[in-house]
């Protein structure tokens, strides 16, 4: 009870403070809206260059409101997912195969090295030409560049997955699936995720380009469709998409983080 | 927190008596990189004795004990853990480490169920109640302090009603009321129990206050094999103790002269 009355009363002595805290890191973006609407509503910015803030979000509800918007953002979601799943996982069972098994390693890291080098989008001219404008080249680029952050780091956190505890874990008759299951996984598994939020950012930007440049669907599409018909208004709602759905994923990782890595207590009290 | 047995249990333990195994450790020799750690090692440990090895850092005692639970494999000569009872059984052997290597990501419960099928949980939360720490069943090990997860490593290793344990520092890094706590849980659970105990110690007084017998390992060989006739419960302060302990620290320190005669 004590120890309740005093927790209250600090808060009490503290909540300028937080709520300053709180509003600072908007106090920027909030002004440059306004002065941008400003900007807009005197005329000095012409809406050829830039909409108006008020445009883009009439705009936004628009598209939200005739369901073309979704469509754009289910389809490039879709696209964004498989590739992350199919580019990660192989990205993870690879990297669990050549921490753990020598040959595996002796055969495999020396190309994966070399192949890591090559930017994705720069196969994009290739791309094309083998699978065309169709959603498995999208789904290629996208998987290929998940890949190797999630191979890099899979790799590098079984490897440093604490010996003593591998040792104990031998004492105790573990080995094989168990001592994965037990040990080696969970070892790892900060190390995964550092390259999970590496890659969930990256295939945002690998989608992003490869709409742009060949596709019938998708924000990407959309934001290059509004282009031909000078519509900057949908072009900044397609930009500000990308930035939410960028963050939504940020925020899953963290999520993830947060759940997988509880027992940690690095992590128990990050906020 | 007191640990204490039930009386049943302490009547046991003349029952369980043939819990412990006997080890034979026979012309052992193993080698790092050249460097030889210990050279035709000969020690032989009867079933259900609590042995202390003492020695100088890097005399080879954490190896010896590594090499019993196959951590360590010798160039030659053999290690052989007795077998169990009438049946043969293959015995359980334990290690706790100086460090507790308990899993971070396991609650305290299922670092304790490690390597056990789930059946057993009762047995295990008993075994956790006995090291006093029953409670803390559900938190996370990085809540715990460096006695608490020592003493979770010591339940671990319980639950297996091991024959034989081996100790290697598991009090090394601990404060000393701690010390002196778990080196009386130890005692108790050894004695309710009758396993065969190998602790490694830097600290002389804990090996005359736990042991039956304190081997002293030096280049490699057994330099001192003293039987500690001192009754139990033991009392540091006593002048029987105090006598050993002087003569055993007396000669581990001993030969510091000769070496740096060599250079």
């Amino acid at each position: 009870m004590n120890q309740g009355q005093k927790k209250s009363t600090t808060t009490t002595q503290l909540r300028p403070s937080v709520l300053a805290k709180q509003a600072l890191p908007w106090v920027l973006p909030i002004s440059l809206l306004i002065v941008w609407q400003w900007a807009s509503s005197a005329g000095i910015l012409p809406s050829r260059f830039l909409p108006s803030p008020r445009a883009v979000v009439s705009s936004f509800i628009e598209l939200s409101i005739s369901g073309e918007l979704w469509m754009h953002v289910r389809v490039s979601t879709l696209r964004a997912l498989s590739g992350f799943v199919v580019g990660g996982g192989v990205g993870l069972l690879l990297g669990l195969l050549t921490a753990s098994m020598h040959w595996a390693e002796i055969l495999l890291d020396t190309t994966i090295q070399m192949v890591r080098n090559i930017p994705p989008l720069a196969l994009i001219p290739l791309v094309i030409l083998w699978f065309g404008i169709d959603e498995s080249a999208k789904l290629f680029l996208v998987a290929l560049g998940v890949f190797f952050p999630v191979y890099i780091n899979t790799f590098h956190g079984i490897r440093s997955v604490d010996r003593g505890l591998l040792e104990m874990g031998r004492t105790y008759g573990l080995s094989g699936w168990p001592l994965y299951r037990e040990i080696i996984l969970p070892g790892a598994l900060p190390s995964i995720l550092v390259g999970v939020r590496f890659s969930l950012g990256l295939m945002w930007v690998i989608l992003i380009v490869a709409e742009t440049i060949s596709a019938r669907s998708g924000i990407g599409y959309m934001t290059m469709n509004a282009r031909e018909f000078m519509q900057t208004d949908v072009m900044v709602v397609g930009i500000l998409l990308y930035a939410i759905l960028g963050k939504l994923a940020d925020l899953l990782a963290k999520g993830l983080e947060r759940y997988w890595l509880r027992w940690n207590p690095a992590y128990q009290t990050a906020r | 927190m007191p640990v204490t047995f039930s009386s049943r249990e302490i009547a046991d333990a003349d029952e369980r008596c043939s819990r412990g195994v006997s080890v034979r450790i026979k012309s052992v020799n193993i080698a790092f990189g050249g460097r030889t750690v210990l050279e035709n090692f000969d020690v032989e440990i009867s079933a259900g004795e609590f042995v202390a090895i003492v020695g100088r850092s890097g005399c080879g005692k954490s190896t010896l004990l590594r090499s019993v639970v196959g951590l360590e494999t010798p160039q030659n000569g053999t290690i052989s853990v007795g077998n169990v009872g009438e049946h043969n059984g293959k015995p359980d052997v334990r290690v706790m480490f100086q460090d507790s290597r308990l899993l971070p990501w396991r609650r305290i419960l299922p670092n304790v169920m490690l390597g056990l099928e789930p059946a057993l949980i009762p047995q295990a939360r008993k075994v956790l109640a006995q090291v006093g720490l029953a409670e803390r069943a559900n938190d996370w090990p990085a809540t715990l302090s460096g006695g608490q997860r020592q003493r979770v490593a010591l339940a671990r290793a319980l639950v297996h009603d091991p024959n034989l344990l081996l100790l290697d520092e598991p009090l090394g890094s601990l404060d000393a009321l701690t010390r002196i706590e778990m080196q009386q849980l130890i005692e108790d659970v050894w004695r309710s129990r009758g396993f065969t105990a190998m602790l490694v110690t830097h600290d002389v007084a804990e090996a005359v206050s736990l042991a039956d017998r304190v081997i002293l390992i030096e280049g490699g060989r057994v330099a001192l094999d003293e039987v500690v006739n001192i009754p139990r419960p033991r009392t540091h302060g006593s002048a029987r103790f105090a006598a050993l302990e002087k003569r055993i620290l007396g000669r581990v320190l001993q030969r510091r002269p000769v070496v740096e005669d060599k250079w």
